[in-house]
């Protein structure tokens, strides 16, 4: 109980740091515009990378001040509601529904051509045709929705598939989008800016507008997935316990289905019908990949999300024809590269240099193990130098695989190397090791007979692998399960805290003349 | 409204398309038959395989393959176009599993990360290289212009023995294919277009069994000793090759329609696979017709009417089909509830 409320008091603060950028934004929009009018690229030509640059990030051309605001608003919209399409197993269908949105694009276009007089006295002249954003964004998210309902109706009246009835239905509505589309642009009017810029999205066409309403759709993403949270989040990862505490998934999930319209729609101006489900899905994904918290992959999403939208809109801002939309995306597909290659924990080379390592220890180890059995074998004390002939008998190697672990014990510390690499000497850390790593194989091996009731030699291929990763506190444990650990059941004796920490002398150049000469 | 919707006149909507401007209409008609036909085909694959939005996924992302090819031929000519196609096709399918097996990203998030990061590396390598002397920009990737298609003619000059015969021929003596001397072919896009349809159905006929085998029962393909991988990836090659001809009529997005409606149409008419063949290809050709007429009465792109009208064609059999359609669902349903009335009679009156 006391975890979850600290996880909604986390999300709270998150929620909180949300809420101050959406503040400093409004700051932005209501500033005075500044004299410097010319529209994105207009300058492109004359000025050099830096100077852009700084024209860029010091946001007093309103057209930037615009593109910036905007990506990063549909940073934030995406980068939440794609969790939960990530999490759902989803992203096809924000695919779907980003692709079904494009006829009621044209249709909300056209649609304000519309005027009406009265009740059933409606006209429609050309001429009054505009990009008036609500208008759009009311024709898009009905779209969307229809978009689900025919996924949704498809899946539950015939045999076919989820996937074939998402295919069916993105491509279907995106063939009406387009020839609405070809419809529109043959139109004796002058005023169908900007339409075009839907497919693939131009940062620099968004407007004031555009802003306001992305503003407003933004907070009402934000302040819903705060309030519901837990609802999400329940219905996201369990649907069975959703069920037992009456929770109305089906509503739920259409709630959601609607907010991911709304972000869609939002986002198309800038990032263009094709591309909008990447927004949706790669930021998450890559968040997804680096936390196992949600309230923590909710930030970092929301965090991708902006940094790729800003990123994005400055590359397409420094090149004019070049379509903001896919900058976007190349920006989050990076981040996404980024956190699967070298991600802290789940990163495809991270994972790789772990095992690496973790192989690499368990093979010194292994080789500190035999020094110490070679050692235990002769009855000899743990200054004394043990061959590599011998080591390489014990672990049945070459002398060329002994040697080179002799050099990598030695890189680290635990042994010295005399007579030119023939003769290896314990360090006291590298005594230490050997000690725990023989205590723990044997400790295992005493407890799988004692208390396991395993015979004792089935026992030893079992300890081989857990030895080299008992905690401190496992063998604590088994120190006071078993109540005699002074021999293990083969009969040996198990090394104990006195061996571990006797005081080791250093050995004097012994009888057979070696000693520190390297 | 009459800007818009232009008034539906018999004349110029029905009958112009087949006499004054037959030798586009033909050229369109067939090509989109074409595209539709083959797509179906395999179409009918991947819906049997759950791979619906793999196809849509390589839709996507043959985008690159073809602008690299592109930028390193100057033109787009076949050969670097199929290699392009094919090395973006083995690509995307490779990153998909890759993302989705060494990674905790499921296959879903997989392929939209895959497709779309593709796509924008295609849009953007477009967008640099453009020139005026090609059609390859950006809109165009995503709806095609099949209108194009009967711009570009092959023309052979015949001797006079061959003039004599293809005289004698009823079809080819006609303006549209002889002009003089010279012989009309046909656009190469649509011979490319009309191998690549027939090598699919010889595949197809060829290779029937391993594809049935490996669509409905993995256990006993490789009982069987096929190896469904082998088929699997020839599968995506076939796609991709497919996707790549037809690329520049109906573009990247209007394709997963071809490829998705006429199979699903035949599922809901028919059980078994030959037949499904059979509404396939009758379903491409009534489209590309419908299409063409709905393209010519409110002058929109040609491709998008043909899907406009093929998902007509699939909600009139989802409505309609005789074994699964709504009307029959509803008219079930009526029966059942009757069943369950007169059964709770009968609980009471126990």
């Amino acid at each position: 109980m006391n975890q979850q409320r600290s996880i909604l008091a986390k999300q709270g603060r998150g929620a909180g740091h949300a809420l101050g950028l959406l503040a400093v934004l409004a700051v932005f929009v209501v500033l005075p515009e500044s004299a410097w009018p010319a529209k994105i690229g207009d300058v492109a030509e004359e000025t050099s990378l830096g100077q852009q640059a700084i024209r860029f990030f010091s946001f007093r051309d309103p057209s930037v001040r615009y593109a910036v605001i905007g990506s990063v608003l549909l940073g934030i919209s995406c980068g939440l509601l794609g969790c939960f399409i990530v999490v759902r197993k989803m992203a096809l269908v924000g695919d779907t529904l980003s692709h079904a949105v494009l006829p009621g694009v044209a249709l909300g276009f056209l649609f304000s051509g519309v005027s009406a007089s009265g009740l059933l006295d409606w006209s429609f002249d050309v001429a009054n045709i505009t990009k008036n954003p609500s208008l759009i964004f009311c024709g898009a998210v009905v779209a969307g929705v229809a978009g689900t309902f025919l996924v949704n109706t498809l899946k539950q009246t015939t045999k076919i598939k989820e996937d074939s009835a998402l295919g069916l239905t993105l491509a279907s509505f995106f063939a009406v989008g387009i020839c609405l589309l070809t419809m529109i642009q043959r139109l004796p009017t002058g005023n169908k800016s900007g339409i075009d810029k839907f497919m693939f999205g131009q940062a620099a066409a968004i407007g004031e507008d555009d802003i306001r309403l992305m503003t407003g759709v933004t907070l009402l993403i934000v302040v819903v997935v705060f309030v519901f949270y837990k609802e999400l989040l329940v219905t996201s990862f369990d649907a069975g316990f959703a069920r037992s505490i009456a929770l109305p998934s089906q509503w739920i999930h259409h709630g959601l289905m609607l907010l991911v319209a709304f972000a869609v729609v939002i986002a198309l101006q800038a990032v263009g019908v094709v591309l909008v489900s990447a927004m949706l899905i790669t930021p998450a994904a890559a968040a997804y990949l680096l936390t196992d918290r949600m309230h923590r992959m909710l930030l970092l999403a929301v965090g991708f999300g902006v940094a790729s939208g800003v990123i994005g809109a400055f590359i397409s801002f420094l090149k004019p024809n070049i379509p903001t939309g896919p900058c976007m995306v190349l920006g989050a597909s990076a981040v996404f590269a980024v956190a699967f290659f070298g991600g802290p924990r789940h990163g495809v080379m991270t994972r790789w240099w772990r095992h690496v390592s973790r192989s690499k220890r368990v093979q010194r180890e292994n080789t500190l193990k035999a020094m110490f059995q070679v050692l235990e074998r002769r009855d000899a004390q743990p200054e004394e130098s043990v061959s590599l002939k011998e080591l390489a008998e014990r672990r049945h190697e070459m002398l060329d695989e002994v040697s080179g672990q002799a050099q990598a014990l030695k890189q680290h510390g635990f042994v010295t190397l005399h007579e030119e690499g023939n003769k290896i000497l314990f360090t006291p850390s590298g005594w230490q090791l050997a000690c725990t790593i023989v205590r723990n194989h044997r400790l295992w091996e005493l407890y799988l007979t004692n208390e396991a009731n395993i015979a004792a030699d089935h026992v030893h291929d079992d300890a081989e692998q857990i030895e080299h990763v008992l905690g401190d506190d496992v063998v604590r444990e088994l120190e006071r399960m078993l109540d005699d650990t002074t021999r293990d059941p083969h009969g040996r004796a198990i090394p104990g805290f006195a061996d571990i920490h006797k005081p080791f002398a250093p050995v004097a150049p012994g009888p057979s003349g070696y000693g520190r000469s390297s | 409204m009459n800007d818009f919707i232009p008034a539906f006149e018999w004349q110029r909507v029905m009958v112009e398309p087949w006499t004054e401007n037959l030798p586009t209409t033909f050229w369109i008609v067939l090509m989109g038959f074409l595209i539709t036909a083959a797509c179906g085909m395999i179409g009918n694959y991947l819906i049997l395989r759950r791979m619906a939005l793999v196809g849509d996924a390589i839709s996507h992302s043959v985008l690159p393959g073809l602008a690299i090819a592109f930028l390193l031929a100057h033109s787009l000519k076949t050969v670097p176009m199929f290699i392009g196609a094919l090395g973006a096709g083995i690509v995307t399918t490779v990153l998909i599993e890759l993302i989705h097996k060494k990674s905790r990203v499921k296959q879903d998030s997989a392929i939209g990360i895959t497709f779309s990061t593709l796509f924008a590396i295609g849009v953007i390598l477009i967008s640099f290289g453009q020139t005026d002397a090609v059609h390859l920009d950006a809109e165009c990737v995503l709806y095609g212009e099949i209108a194009f298609v009967p711009l570009d003619l092959v023309q052979t000059e015949l001797g006079p023995g061959a003039l004599s015969v293809v005289k004698n021929i009823p079809g080819l003596n006609s303006e549209m294919f002889l002009n003089g001397n010279l012989l009309t072919i046909a656009p190469p896009s649509v011979i490319r277009m009309a191998v690549v349809t027939g090598i699919t159905l010889l595949l197809i006929v060829i290779f029937y069994k391993e594809l049935l085998v490996t669509s409905f029962d993995s256990g006993l393909s490789s009982s069987l000793g096929i190896n469904a991988t082998m088929v699997h990836y020839a599968l995506m090659a076939m796609l991709s090759v497919i996707i790549v001809s037809a690329f520049e009529a109906v573009g990247a997005i209007l394709v997963i329609a071809m490829l998705i409606l006429p199979g699903a149409t035949a599922s809901l008419l028919a059980h078994r696979l030959p037949p499904m063949f059979g509404i396939t290809v009758l379903h491409a050709a009534l489209s590309a017709v419908g299409g063409i007429y709905l393209a010519t009465w409110l002058n929109c792109s040609p491709a998008g009417a043909m899907v406009v009208a093929g998902s007509v064609l699939f909600a009139l059999a989802w409505v309609f089909s005789p074994s699964e359609g709504l009307l029959r669902r509803w008219l079930g349903r009526e029966l059942d509830e009757l069943d369950e009335e007169e059964l709770e009679r009968l609980a009471q009156g126990i």
